[in-house]
């Protein structure tokens, strides 16, 4: 029996529209109405486009009415991480300082997006500015993990996280610059991807960090991963840094064969404290893929120790940088009764940031200065040669790296103690994006407090076909099946 | 070394245009005294000649041919100041080529 | 300025200029937004340009070329590999909080200027030309400051020279030499007015025989070439007289304000501006490989001071009058053209006078440049070519420009319908010229008794029985053998 409309993959969705067997008018309505009922609890929006969407769904059940060629998304409901900047649809990056913000454009993704016929349902919440770990640090509210409410979905993408796993989109786009697609996937049981470095369009993506951050989905399937990418990717000629390489059916990659696959497995990303639940899934994962037919080998990544501190020397400084546009000027909020220029600045960045960005711009404000330059950033950009040399060694070796996405399950709102300490928890993933290289992780376990577990892949740079085929693998082996979170109702 | 002086988060917050509550200031101090700590093995990391990263698959700065595109609308482009003057965005005066 | 110049016997000025040049792209540096001079407010502007989040530079071909282009003509050094840069600071006319620019690795480094300077070439060394995007504009009213961000992201080179300037006239020398090359190039359009090429001068003094460099000071808003000199000049000697006094010099930044001729410090800062340069992560690195310096070096004409030089050799030019024609390249290919015109049959001095008197005085009174001449370099050509041959007086020359001028009819119509061919039949003339002595017996007396004035009347009255078509210089000789000296 067929699913539940909100269960139905992003993939199962456009094939049933396409084949008439569901308007797109009946899907969208049918999550807007879970929407309007769960909501409330998961807090997973910040925007609702309700007119937009059952209008844009309209348009589809009108073409496919007309015998006209539908897209590849075709009526398929998408939220948006609110990094994304939409046109005519308020846009915050989780902040105040852009509170009320209507973008007079669309982002490069959105458009591809809208041409692929896929629904915006709405803007998702998220860290302000794509800084945090657990959505906590969202200007505007607090997501809740919707296999256990009392907990955190992760972040910084965790609306997407949260609307995914809870049957309130059929897909996400979100971003990713130090972990923020992999580990909120990871902690709500989706599939979480992100592309290799210029593999998709910045234009249109608030800046966090530029030399690190990309779009990448959150969705259900790994087939949902490779559909979702196959619209997004591609050379953009507004971003200077998109690759001019050309995009594969990754949909095709999805072989269910790892045969002779060689697993890199590193053993300085096991050396921490990991829950011993997420060891044990971690291990289930590996002996899956032995099973049928793949190769673990044992690598090592030396500078792995060197990539948390180099990462928050790099983001915050490129971060200090990109935000030094937000000043209450041309847009966005503006401080109240400034007796002079420097008073609108101090005043409108002090109140409109939160305390997570005024400490990340500060380091990164710090790390810039000239006479720290050469010890900071500049040391820190050599550090991630180091860390890319790492893994192009091992790659001449393996197929594609298994590690832990992150050492805990999903942790409770307010228990991290301190910065560093949340700063700690994204030790998996940040080496990924300071390479550049595609990383991705995969559901592949439950732990006894029914809390999702993932498994991280990272590939070759351009190799997102892999990561693909060896996460489709692991779905379909260990991965949730059917389960459902306890924390929405079905 | 890099514990921060009370004096030294004041300059770097003027240089970052951030107005830091007196509280703010000092859990500011404390929480990047603590984080730079934490950076201080990066010293040791030997990276002589090692050239700094510029790109995943590295590549060469593209170039945009020379074709004049629509520009926003004056009342676009104003649509989402905080203070503007006709078609001018406001700001307090800046006197003296200074900023305060 | 007698002053300064007594200061000057032990003061020697060190000047090194920042010149700010618009390129003449239609569009912006790192945005497609269209670049136009006078546009209403904040109507030239695109999410990019205003700072808007998630935008992304893309850079202007167009803008590399010609900084390519000024790069060769000044013989610098140009790197195959280069970054940009970010220079943050905040101000309202540059919104994203940071300015696109090159800190470490600019374009063209090592290159000089030629100037000329008492009609010699004159070299001042460059240290560097990089690229970089221009502000928007401030515009100060009452208790607020009005924004116009139109002018925000135009792309500009910034040249700069080497600190080895000594007077505000080689100053001003070089100022108005790189304005002549890079209108000459294309490259810009360099209005002052329209602040299109602006200056910072940096000054510093010191004994003269001293090596070290004393504290300099920063000079800005000098935006006229008038304004150049002055502005240093005025720098030079308030440094001169405090350290006279036994005072220092404090280095800061000094705003010129030319109503009232004096400059005075900009507000200075608890803290010094810290830019925080660091490589634009949103560009790759700029390669300029074989194939484009091959098409600018291609694409690279004779250089104004080049043919300064040719046309004093091979015209016999004055340097004054080689100066002059330099000074646009529609000038000096209009001589080119007219000497290329009938080559052999005029010399290059007699036409640049001709171009240089009549011409631009025919223009000048007619409020145009010799980019709306209505003579063409041809047409003049032919009439100069008309006069040297004999075929009409110099004289008449004129009268025939100023119709031809006037009305487009050739040279050669005009003479012909008017009949005003020379006469330099000598015996034609000697008969004419009996005729007056004749006429005149008694001026004659007069003449050979020593008035000598008088030998202008009889060459009056020969031109008057001529209709002013005696050749004069035949006339001159016959009116001396006849008058008897």
């Amino acid at each position: 029996m067929s699913p539940p409309t909100q269960w139905l993959s992003a993939t199962e969705t456009a094939a049933k529209v396409a084949s008439g067997e569901l308007t797109a008018s009946r899907i969208v309505d049918h999550y807007l109405a879970r929407i309007a009922n769960i909501d409330r609890e998961i807090g997973a929006y910040l925007v609702v486009s309700s007119d937009e969407a059952r209008r844009a769904a309209q348009e589809i059940d009108q073409a496919r009415a007309a015998n006209q060629p539908l897209g590849p998304l075709a009526g398929v409901p998408i939220a948006l991480k609110d990094m994304l900047v939409t046109k005519g649809t308020v846009t915050t990056a989780g902040s105040k300082i852009l509170e009320g913000w209507i973008p007079p454009y669309d982002g490069t993704v959105v458009e591809k997006l809208r041409a692929a016929g896929a629904i915006i349902l709405g803007k998702v919440n998220c860290d302000e500015f794509g800084m945090g770990s657990s959505t906590e640090r969202s200007a505007y509210k607090k997501t809740k993990n919707p296999w256990d409410t009392s907990r955190v979905p992760g972040g910084s993408s965790g609306g997407s996280a949260a609307a995914v796993a809870a049957g309130l989109c059929a897909a996400s786009l979100g971003t990713d610059t130090g972990g923020s697609l992999r580990q909120p996937a990871a902690f709500c049981g989706c599939v979480g991807f992100k592309p290799t470095y210029g593999r998709v369009s910045r234009w249109g993506v608030v800046a966090f960090a530029s030399s690190l951050d990309q779009v990448g989905p959150l969705t259900r399937t790994v087939r949902d991963a490779a559909l979702m990418l196959e619209v997004i990717a591609g050379v953009d000629p507004r971003d200077s840094t998109s690759l001019d390489a050309p995009v594969p059916k990754y949909t095709d990659a999805l072989t269910g064969d790892v045969k002779g696959l060689r697993v890199g497995v590193p053993h300085e990303y096991f050396e921490g404290t990991i829950d011993d639940e997420v060891r044990a899934a971690i291990e289930k994962t590996k002996q899956a893929l032995v099973e049928r037919g793949a190769i673990l080998v044992e690598i090592s990544l030396p500078n792995t120790a060197h990539a948390l501190a180099a990462y928050y020397i790099v983001a915050p400084a490129e971060a200090s940088s990109n935000l030094a546009r937000y000043d209450g000027i041309r847009f966005g909020k503006a401080a109240a009764g400034a007796k002079n220029l420097y008073d609108l600045y101090a005043r409108s960045r002090g109140q409109g940031f939160g305390p997570e960005v005024k400490r990340r711009i500060m380091l990164g404000t710090y790390a810039l200065r000239s006479g720290y330059y050469a010890a900071y950033y500049k040391k820190a950009q050599q550090i991630r040669t180091l860390i890319k040399r790492d893994f192009d060694n091992a790659f001449q070796h393996v197929d594609v790296i298994l590690t832990p996405t992150t050492p805990t399950a999903a942790f409770r709102f307010n228990s991290k103690a301190s910065p560093l300490e949340m700063y700690l928890g994204d030790v998996f993933t940040l080496s990924c994006n300071l390479a550049g290289i595609p990383g991705m992780s995969v559901p592949c376990g439950i732990t006894i407090d029914g809390l999702p577990i993932g498994v991280q892949l990272l590939g070759k740079p351009l190799d997102e076909a892999t990561l693909l085929r060896t996460g489709g693998v692991i779905e379909a082996v260990v991965g949730l099946g059917a389960r459902r979170p306890g924390g929405v109702p079905a | 070394m890099p514990t921060l002086t009370r004096k030294e988060v004041d300059e770097i917050a003027m240089l970052a245009r951030l107005h830091l509550e007196p509280d703010e200031s000092a859990r500011m101090q404390d929480d990047l005294g603590k984080i730079l700590d934490h950076f201080l093995a990066l010293a040791t990391v030997e990276t002589e000649g090692v050239p700094a990263m510029t790109h995943a698959v590295p590549m060469d700065l593209r170039l945009r041919s020379d074709e004049p595109a629509p520009s926003l609308p004056a009342s676009d482009a104003l649509r989402g100041a905080p203070a503007r003057e006709g078609d001018t965005f406001l700001v307090p005066a800046i006197i003296n080529g200074g900023d305060a | 300025m007698s002053n300064l110049d007594e200061l000057l016997e032990n003061w020697e000025p060190v000047i090194g200029l920042e010149v700010h040049v618009q390129l003449a792209t239609k569009s912006k540096a790192f945005s497609s937004s269209a670049v136009k001079f006078g546009a209403s407010p904040n109507s030239l502007t695109d999410p990019l340009v205003l700072g808007m989040p998630g935008t992304l530079p893309q850079f202007n071909q167009h803008a590399l070329e010609l900084a390519l282009l000024l790069g060769v003509a000044t013989e610098s050094k140009i790197r195959a590999r280069c970054r940009f840069t970010r220079k943050h600071y905040f101000y309202p006319d540059q919104p994203k909080g940071y300015q696109i620019s090159q800190y470490d690795e600019p374009l063209c480094e090592d290159g000089h200027m030629n100037l000329i300077v008492n009609g010699q070439i004159h070299r001042v060394p460059l240290t560097r030309i990089h690229l970089e995007e221009d502000a928007g504009k401030n515009t100060h009213v009452g208790a607020f400051s009005h924004v116009d961000l139109n002018r925000a992201g135009v792309a500009l080179v910034e040249v700069v020279s080497a600190p080895v300037m000594h007077s505000s006239e080689e100053a001003a020398e070089f100022m108005r030499s790189l304005h002549r090359l890079v209108r000459w190039l294309a490259i810009s359009e360099a209005d002052m007015e329209k602040g299109q090429m602006r200056c910072d001068a940096n000054v510093s003094v010191r004994r003269r025989g001293e090596d070290r460099l004393g504290t300099r000071t920063e000079l800005k808003n000098i935006n006229s070439f008038r304004f150049v000199q002055n502005a240093i000049e005025h720098e030079i000697a308030r440094q001169i007289r405090l350290l006279e006094t036994g005072e220092r010099i404090i280095q800061e930044t000094r705003l010129w304000d030319a109503d009232l001729g004096a400059s005075a410090p900009m507000r200075s800062k608890e803290t010094a501006e810290d830019y925080r340069y660091f490589p634009d992560p949103d560009l790759p690195p700029l390669v300029v490989d074989g194939a484009l310096m091959g098409s600018i070096l291609k694409s690279l004409p004779e250089l104004p001071t080049q043919r300064f030089e040719r046309y004093i050799k091979q015209h016999g030019l004055s340097p004054d009058d080689a100066r002059t024609l330099i000074s646009e390249r529609t000038l000096a290919d209009y001589f080119d053209a007219a000497e290329q015109a009938h080559p052999g049959q005029a010399s290059g001095r007699t036409l640049a006078n001709w171009m240089l008197s009549e011409l631009l005085g025919a223009l000048n009174a007619d409020g145009k440049t010799i980019d709306g001449t209505p003579m063409s370099a041809t047409t003049l050509s032919d009439l100069v070519v008309l006069v040297e041959n004999g075929t009409i007086s110099g004289k008449i020359g004129k009268e025939i420009f100023e119709e031809s001028y006037k009305t487009g009819e050739a040279p050669a119509a005009i003479v012909e319908r008017r009949g005003v061919q020379q006469i330099s039949d000598e015996a034609a003339l000697w008969e004419i010229v009996e005729q007056v002595v004749a006429a005149n017996a008694k001026q004659a007396e007069a003449f050979a008794a020593g008035k000598d004035g008088l030998f202008g009347f009889f060459v009056g009255q020969v031109m008057k029985l001529t209709q002013g078509r005696a050749n004069p210089v035949i006339t001159s000789d016959l009116l001396h053998k006849r008058l008897g000296r």
